[in-house]
């Protein structure tokens, strides 16, 4: 054990500086440019508001992101629990001090930015539970004692996000959670039979829903239920993307976003806007990217010596995937609007920041790859 | 050690869960790619649709309509410029604040106001509202100077139909107003109607919709989520509706309504060669301009009760007895059949021993009776009894032949006014078909003097006597110009094939359909006959409108008087003997004039119908032997100008 701290403490700086995933580093790059142009294409090709602070976030964010990847991950392993208990108060916070928006209270006034805490949650939930798993022996991992802890430490974040009310930041939460109690190897019967579980009581737990989100989850079934109401976005989001064609229909001359028939297009429709100025062949190519950078994530997992390491890149990767599917699925169509940002491209500083913070961990793993953490 | 190999494990389930997760998210983004597939190549078309409808709208713009001119070209309906008050809606954000505003610089009253808000709710968010559509100048100015207050209020400079003769035409131009859902149903309209347009009411502007109501423009304008335009595409330009040439002249026209003033009646003229109508007065008259922008209940109520019957046309929708202007025509048949000779005498008795069949009595007009007459001077001083007499002869089925030749009981404009009347012209078979009864002799007799069953309209009469003036020609008569027929080589045929052929095959007669220009007569003496003696009738002594008679033969003309009765005389009103005006209005004569003019070239037949007028000789004569002169005077000019303009066309 001596022996290998002592290694890891040894890397000299040139070492650190060898072992950058550049070309992760180039993917952030490359998608985070491409949602700059996106974002100046929402605002009708005016470099106004939107794209200013897009601008000023990306680069502060990336700055922080090539920063702590140099934060040592045993560091991060020792304040993963911390980094939990942070996140916990920060959304117990937020029951109390919050501040709303369209009927939702999700946010802390931090002055310099408005936080959302069930954003920070989704990587500390990640980081929390790969501690967890990386110090369980794999024979008590099937044991009940120790599978009711992470269950109970996902409960309480998902609670308290649906309260806010955000179902889909609870549920990209508890997917998230859920990969990790996967990958740490729990029985694949647990996992059916919750999913068996969960069919069964579908009914009653729509039947406790807002109204709001039971229409957007009827309406998803069926758009033309209410096609100016909650149907609304699903068909114009649909016409934004069919139009688009193969090719598109040009930068900055996507008509159904510049016409503002696209609603939220600069956060949750992101995608929606690329695609109908940039046609299948945009999209497949952004997607395209995505996939690279899970790879990517996949990747250092890999070569990381350390479960935690293996657990925590493995399970963001899940995540980011979770992330990117649920929000394209849902501006095609596929799954209900239920409010999930797209990675890197959308709007939004928390879920920026959480994203980032997510990948300097991973940098961090794939600098330190060989550093080994106790399991005591 | 132990633990060293637990750990290997523990690395080899992470590993290979990882990848079974990798396997799943690769299977779920092929799902994404095949999802984007389908939307953006298989179904892009219909996705291209929606957008396209999404973000374009289309505005219609209304076409001018086309214009109404007369023989010279004078402007009869026109489009006015007018200025409007348009509020465009989608640009205003409290409806109720902007109409108050309107209201207090306009002036609307609160009747106008819910008619407003009426109009408003059949509007679409993006329509405009047209709050008015004829302000005047000072409503128009005091808008334009509030203009900053008032959201989505546009003055704009738009046109309207105008009559510049308003009274003088209304029954051949007609008028315009709102399209109704009836007129709607009309292709015509239903192609080119554009919210707010105008369409033929009645007469010329109805028939001749077609013409007059031109192609809408489009202007294609982006729009975004809200319906606001963004920019303008694509436009479209309207098209003005073509122009409509009557044959009427407007200055005659004119002074035919002015003979017509205070009375009921109406004047007709036409040109006896081409049948090209030149005036068709109908009295008493309204203004088409009140119906242009929604006529005000007093205005409307005040046309409508009107007991002289302003609405109906009394040209072709009046129906009257010809009265003694049937009495040419009479003898013309007797004549061509070969009934009666012109020489043969009959004893007019007066009132005392009036004419006899199956013990009923046939009184003439005259009380104390015109004497030995024959068949001119019958027709001259208008002798009811030798027309009894010949009528008995020549029996109701030939009259009818002949008179249904010439023009009477049959439709003549066709479709140009759906208000025209047929008017009737009796016979055997009609009588057992409609009333199912047989016919008796005595109706035959009292027909021979125009009176009984037989109804015409004013302009079958104007018909009648050109087609006689003309030597018994066919002529089709037409109120719009048509420049596919060189009528200066029809004239000259006519007039060659007169004096070429004064004969014509007797089984001719039994027919009543004659190709256009062609003969009708079966003996051009006969013809001869009735116009020498319609001559006799106005210019010699004891003629019946000698005294409207002109000397100078260039407007020299001759004519037939007719007085209609309306109801049956009884022997009291014999005995009384009333003038005109001692009788009640409703119960007084209707007094009928034809004629030709100048006798001794005839180009122009005239009737003339004054309601309740009298004797035919006293209010109706003096009328027709003024615009004969007017009509004579203009004749050179309208000549000149309809040869020029053939030339052209």
């Amino acid at each position: 054990m001596l022996r290998e701290r002592i290694q890891a403490s040894n890397y000299s700086f040139l070492d650190k500086l060898k072992s950058i995933d550049y070309l992760l580093i180039l993917l952030i790059i490359a998608i985070g440019s491409t949602s700059v142009f996106a974002i100046y294409s929402t605002e009708g090709g005016k470099f106004s508001f939107y794209t200013k602070n897009h601008i000023i976030r990306l680069s502060i964010f990336f700055s922080l992101f090539l920063v702590l990847s140099f934060v040592r991950v045993s560091t991060w392993y020792k304040n993963a629990y911390l980094f939990y208990t942070v996140g916990l108060i920060l959304l117990i916070t937020v029951l109390f001090f919050g501040i709303s928006a369209s009927g939702a209270t999700r946010w802390i006034n931090l002055y310099f930015l408005n936080l959302q805490p069930s954003e920070l949650m989704k990587i500390a939930v990640i980081i929390c539970f790969a501690r967890y798993y990386h110090r369980i022996q794999s024979s008590d991992i099937q044991s009940y004692k120790f599978l009711i802890q992470p269950i109970i430490l996902l409960i309480i974040p998902c609670y308290l996000v649906i309260q806010q009310p955000d179902l889909g930041t609870s549920i990209l939460i508890a997917g998230s959670g859920i990969a990790i109690i996967w990958l740490a190897g729990l029985n694949i019967k647990y996992f059916v039979y919750s999913g068996l579980l969960l069919l069964v009581s579908l009914p009653f737990a729509i039947s406790i829903l807002k109204p709001y989100q039971k229409s957007r989850i009827l309406t998803f079934f069926n758009p033309d239920r209410d096609p100016l109401g909650a149907g609304y976005q699903i068909i114009q989001s649909k016409i934004a993307i069919g139009s688009g064609g193969f090719f598109g229909k040009g930068y900055l001359k996507g008509t159904q976003s510049y016409l503002e028939f696209l609603p939220e297009k600069h956060t949750d429709f992101i995608f929606t806007l690329f695609s109908e100025e940039f046609g299948f062949i945009g999209s497949i190519t952004l997607l395209f990217l995505y996939i690279l950078l899970i790879y990517r994530i996949i990747n250092v997992g890999l070569v990381s010596r350390s479960f935690f390491a293996k657990l925590y890149c493995f399970g963001f990767a899940t995540a980011i995937f979770l992330y990117v599917f649920v929000n394209i699925a849902m501006v095609l169509g596929m799954l209900p609007i239920v409010g999930a940002p797209l990675p890197i491209m959308s709007y939004g500083g928390s879920s920026l920041l959480s994203i980032m913070l997510g990948l300097s961990i991973v940098m961090s793993c794939k600098i330190y790859n060989q550093e080994q953490i106790s399991v005591y | 050690m132990l633990n060293r190999g637990r750990n290997i494990e523990k690395g080899r389930v992470i590993t290979r869960r990882m990848f079974i997760l990798a396997a799943a998210k690769i299977l779920l983004f092929a799902g994404i790619s095949s999802r984007l597939y389908n939307l953006q190549i298989s179904d892009r078309e219909k996705y291209e649709i929606l957008s396209d409808k999404n973000r374009i709208r289309e505005w219609k713009t209304p076409p001018q309509r086309g214009i109404i001119v007369d023989n010279f070209n004078k402007v009869l309906a026109s489009n006015d410029r007018v200025f409007q008050l348009h509020l465009i809606l989608d640009e205003i954000n409290d409806f109720d604040v902007t109409i108050f505003k309107i209201k207090n610089i306009i002036g609307l009253d609160q009747f106008e106001i819910k008619k407003l808000y009426k109009k408003k709710e059949r509007l679409k968010p993006w329509d405009t509202l047209v709050v008015s559509d004829n302000l005047t100048w000072e409503q128009f100015s005091k808008i334009n100077l509030y203009l900053h207050e008032l959201e989505g209020a546009k003055p704009v400079l738009s046109t309207s139909r105008f009559y510049p003769y308003a009274n003088d035409l209304v029954h051949i131009v007609g008028y315009v107003g709102d399209a109704s859902p009836k007129d709607l149903e009309k292709t015509e309209i239903k192609e080119n109607f554009v919210p707010g347009l105008k369409v033929g009411k009645y007469g010329i502007e109805n028939s001749q919709e077609k013409m007059l109501i031109g192609n809408y423009g489009i202007k294609r304008y982006e729009v975004n989520a809200s319906g606001k335009r963004i920019s303008q595409i694509d436009y479209i330009k309207e098209r003005q509706g073509n122009k409509v040439n009557l044959t009427i002249d407007i200055e005659i026209q004119k002074y035919a309504q002015e003979l017509l003033k205070g009375k009921a009646g109406s004047i007709c003229a036409m040109d006896i060669f081409t049948g090209e109508v030149v005036a068709m007065a109908s009295s008493p008259t309204y203004d088409p301009n009140k119906f242009t922008h929604g006529i005000n209940q007093k205005d409307w109520q005040e046309i409508r009760n009107n007991p002289l019957k302003p609405l109906i046309n009394k040209s072709i929708a009046g129906l009257y007895s010809p009265g003694s202007t049937f009495k040419p025509l009479v003898a013309l048949a007797a004549l061509e059949y070969g009934i009666l000779d012109p020489n043969k005498t009959i004893k007019c008795k007066g009132h005392k021993h009036p004419y006899e069949l199956y013990g009923v009595k046939y009184h003439c007009w005259k009380k104390e009776g015109h004497g030995y007459m024959k068949l001119r001077n019958a027709i001259k001083q208008s002798c009811d009894i030798y027309f009894y007499e010949m009528a008995r002869l020549l029996g109701v089925d030939k009259l009818s032949i002949i008179a249904k030749r010439y023009g009477l009981g049959n439709n003549i404009l066709g479709d140009i006014f759906n208000d025209e009347k047929k008017g009737l012209v009796p016979d055997t078979k009609w009588k057992r078909r409609a009333l199912e009864q047989s016919w008796y002799l005595g109706e035959t007799v009292i027909n021979g003097i125009g009176q009984g069953y037989i109804q015409t309209t004013p302009l079958q009469l104007c018909l009648m006597t050109a087609q006689i003036a003309n030597g018994g020609y066919k002529i089709k008569p037409h109120i719009i110009k048509d420049y596919s027929i060189n009528y200066k080589d029809i004239i000259n045929k006519i007039k060659l094939d007169r004096s070429n052929f004064p004969l014509h095959e007797r089984n001719y007669l039994d027919d009543i359909n004659v190709e256009y220009y062609q003969r009708m007569y079966h003996k051009k003496s006969n013809i001869n006959f009735v116009l020498d003696a319609m001559f006799g009738s106005t210019n010699e002594q004891y003629g019946t409108s000698y005294k409207s008679r002109y000397d100078d033969p260039q407007y020299q003309f001759a004519g037939k008087t007719g007085t209609s009765q309306v109801r049956r005389i009884t022997d009291l009103d014999r005995e009384l003997d009333l003038d005109t005006e001692q009788i009640e209005y409703k119960k007084r004569d209707h007094a009928l004039y034809v004629a030709f003019a100048p006798y001794k070239d005839p180009r122009y037949a005239i009737s003339v119908i004054i309601e309740h007028g009298g004797s035919g000789s006293k209010a109706a004569a003096p009328l027709a032997s003024k615009l004969i002169k007017r009509i004579i005077d203009r004749h050179k000019l309208r000549e000149q100008f309809n040869n020029g303009n053939t030339s052209l066309a």
